[in-house]
């Protein structure tokens, strides 16, 4: 069995004979324009069916709602005043004060392109790109009954779509609500105005599990993934994970030495509760602003313990069961 | 939002906006306001989300799969009884049990394979066994545990039909194996009764997984009890004796174990359990698990108590799993049950002076 929680190099941990330096993502969220280039990319290359029938959702610019079986990157569009923007930069020097793994990435102070987010201290937009986490410890992977989920030799998680038979467990056990079975939609009534606008091509892997796969496609070919390739503003990067966690280690501490102390990084500690996330973020508020869980833990850290109870309860009713057979006859 | 100069003037924002206007604060549950659950001593916690909508997503499962939880935990127990009563050599306990088994955990595997997403791709389950997924581990409970139950009812059945059945020489071998494949069946059964509640505890769905250590004991006595209470309406009175006895133990087990994990649970992780649908089955299972126990111990030799009371034993396991099934689902929808209780456990964590576990990080 490979190990279930803690740091580890996960392609090796899957008895990869040829580990490659895992991959990964580094989503900088001080920078992202919400243009939704990565949304559109990874629907072009990965061949995704449209979801719903293009309303609007009334969340800001955000029509897309959340990651899902056909959405592999989700924009997330947050509006917040004067307040809210306080209160992120006081949540943020509180995790400073904390004195956080203070891995001290040297301070790089060379004046080059001024990246530097407006200082609008009245009104902001958050715009965050959202992706599959390629957990350390995925829980969608540990759950998966038929082997349909997988580790790639890049330490990233991916659906076997002809072997999956859609049992829905790893839909559960993501902790950050990632992946999903994809249905077709044709399920609901029709007739109402407006239904289904357009032809569209049929579904491709319905009622299958699926979810961001990196572009394993295009990283065994040594390309870039879709949605950092199209990135206008860099603020997807795609690259090798050790040096995408000490970029972001750098950014962030550049950000706080302007006075940003709202910068954070989400998932790039290996001892939090799922070994570290393939893809890293750069929040400028709580994770759950975002939508992303404050302490997402893999439950499967938990499965021996829960194996020994469950144990403990069969051993139970098999005493009780003999108990009640030894009982003198009425 | 507009950051207009007349801002000020304006009226203060009414709290119930409404769930998908935006962020939105609530308190955490007032607890108990009955008595019957104790004040949560916890801090309240800010609550802040996107748009409302939720962290985790449900498990796409249908009531299938809750039928199956009570299905499964029928048959578990059913096999237990059985292999019991063959063992005591009391026939009529034991080919009704046999017939139970075979019947529920059928019925509980065409539920499983109908909410796949591929049905047709069933038995990829078997593909391979992989320890840490319970839902692989179970796949495999569940095969074994058909098997000998299968045989053990398929040999009464041939003596049902007086050995009609078209065996030939066949029938000496089903006779000579019908003992140990009950054995087999009966060693498999109380895994295949709690398998299902490490699947649901090896989730992210806050309600279930809050309930990890505490749902093995009460899904093992929710099917000790159902299956004792099928077998008290099948059978005669002169052979329930033991079905009647693990009946008792299955409700004070049932009734323990469900109290112990309303209490050990994160006070907003357990408000699912509640509230709601799943609160009113949860409550009303809890009071047939009660009627139908005192009723087996006061009425059980009376053949017409027995029956109503295997009934209320029955209803009660089936009530027990679709409200816990639902309180979970229930719990994946909003996300105030994934993010207050996490948001708690970390600061707790720092308060205990772990800095260095959290996903969020200045640097």
């Amino acid at each position: 069995m490979t190990q279930l929680a803690g740091p580890t190099d996960p392609a090796a941990d899957a008895r990869w004979p040829d580990v490659k330096p895992r991959k990964g993502f580094f989503t900088d969220t001080s920078i992202c324009i919400g243009c939704k280039a990565c949304q559109v990319a990874c629907k072009e290359w990965n061949h995704n069916p449209r979801v719903g029938d293009l309303e609007l959702l009334g969340s800001s610019y955000d029509n897309t709602g959340s990651l899902g079986a056909s959405t592999w990157r989700h924009v997330a569009f947050i509006e917040q005043g004067r307040e809210r923007i306080e209160q992120a930069r006081e949540s943020g020097r509180a995790l400073v004060d904390l004195g956080m793994p203070g891995v001290g990435a040297p301070k790089t102070a060379d004046p080059v392109p001024d990246t530097a987010p407006p200082d609008t201290p009245e009104f902001r937009w958050l715009m965050s790109s959202d992706v599959c986490k390629h957990c350390t410890h995925a829980g969608c992977l540990d759950v998966c009954p038929t082997g349909a989920l997988f580790r790639t030799e890049f330490g990233t998680v991916v659906v076997q779509a002809d072997v999956c038979n859609g049992c829905g467990t790893c839909v559960a056990g993501c902790p950050f609500g990632v992946i999903e079975r994809r249905r077709d939609g044709t399920a609901a009534p029709k007739g109402k105005r407006g239904e289904r606008k357009g032809e569209q091509p049929d579904v491709p892997n319905l009622g299958v599990a699926q979810k961001c796969t990196l572009c394993y496609d295009r990283l065994v070919d040594d390309q870039t993934p879709a949605c950092a390739k199209t990135c206008p503003t860099t603020s997807i990067k795609y690259g090798d994970h050790v040096d995408l966690v000490a970029l972001a280690r750098e950014r962030v501490a550049e950000l706080h030495d302007q006075g940003r102390t709202e910068a954070r990084l989400y998932g790039a500690n290996e001892l939090d509760g799922v070994g570290g996330t393939g893809s890293v973020f750069l929040l400028l508020d709580e994770p759950e602003v975002y939508g992303l869980p404050p302490d997402p833990r893999v439950p499967t850290a938990d499965l021996p313990q829960m194996y020994k109870l469950a144990g403990l309860a069969a051993g139970g009713m098999i005493a009780a069961a003999v108990l009640s057979f030894l009982g003198r006859r009425p | 939002m507009t950051t207009s100069e007349y801002d000020s003037l304006r009226p203060p924002e009414s709290a119930g906006r409404g769930r998908r206007s935006g962020r939105h604060r609530r308190r955490t549950g007032p607890g108990g306001a009955d008595g019957s659950r104790e004040m949560p001593m916890v801090p309240e916690v800010e609550f802040t989300s996107y748009y409302g909508r939720p962290v985790v997503k449900p498990a796409p499962w249908g009531p299938e799969i809750a039928g199956y939880l009570f299905l499964g935990g029928v048959a578990g127990g059913s096999g237990l009884l059985a292999a019991g009563a063959q063992l005591t050599g009391q026939e009529t306990l034991r080919r009704n049990c046999r017939l139970a088994a075979i019947t529920a955990v059928g019925l509980g595997a065409v539920a499983l394979v109908h909410d796949l997403g591929r049905p047709e791709r069933f038995l990829n389950m078997l593909r391979t066994f992989k320890l840490t997924s319970p839902m692989s581990v179970g796949s495999w409970i569940l095969s074994a545990f058909s098997a000998g139950a299968g045989v053990a009812a398929a040999a009464e059945v041939d003596r049902m039909t007086g050995e009609r059945l078209p065996l030939g020489p066949l029938r000496r071998v089903l006779r000579a194996v019908e003992g140990p494949a009950g054995l087999e069946a009966a060693a498999f059964a109380p895994l295949l009764a709690v398998y299902t509640a490490v699947l649901l505890g090896d989730t992210s769905t806050p309600t279930w997984n809050a309930a990890h250590e505490e749902l093995p004991f009460v899904f093992a006595s929710s099917a000790s009890l159902a299956a004792s209470g099928l077998a008290m309406v099948t059978t005669p009175v002169a052979e329930t004796a033991p079905a009647r006895r693990l009946a008792v133990l299955g409700v004070i087990g049932d009734l323990l174990a469900t109290r112990i994990m309303h209490r050990r649970m994160d006070p907003v992780a357990a408000e699912p359990l509640h509230e709601g649908r799943a609160g009113q089955m949860l409550r009303l299972s809890e009071a047939l698990a009660v009627a139908g126990g005192i009723g087996t111990l006061l009425g059980g030799r009376r053949r017409g108590v027995a029956v109503a009371s295997g009934l209320a034993l029955v209803a009660a396991s089936a009530l027990t799993r679709f409200g816990i099934f639902e309180a979970g689902i229930h719990s994946a929808k909003d996300p105030r049950y994934t993010i207050e209780p996490q948001k708690r456990r970390l600061a707790a964590r720092r308060a205990a002076g772990a800095t260095d576990d959290s996903i969020t990080t200045a640097g």
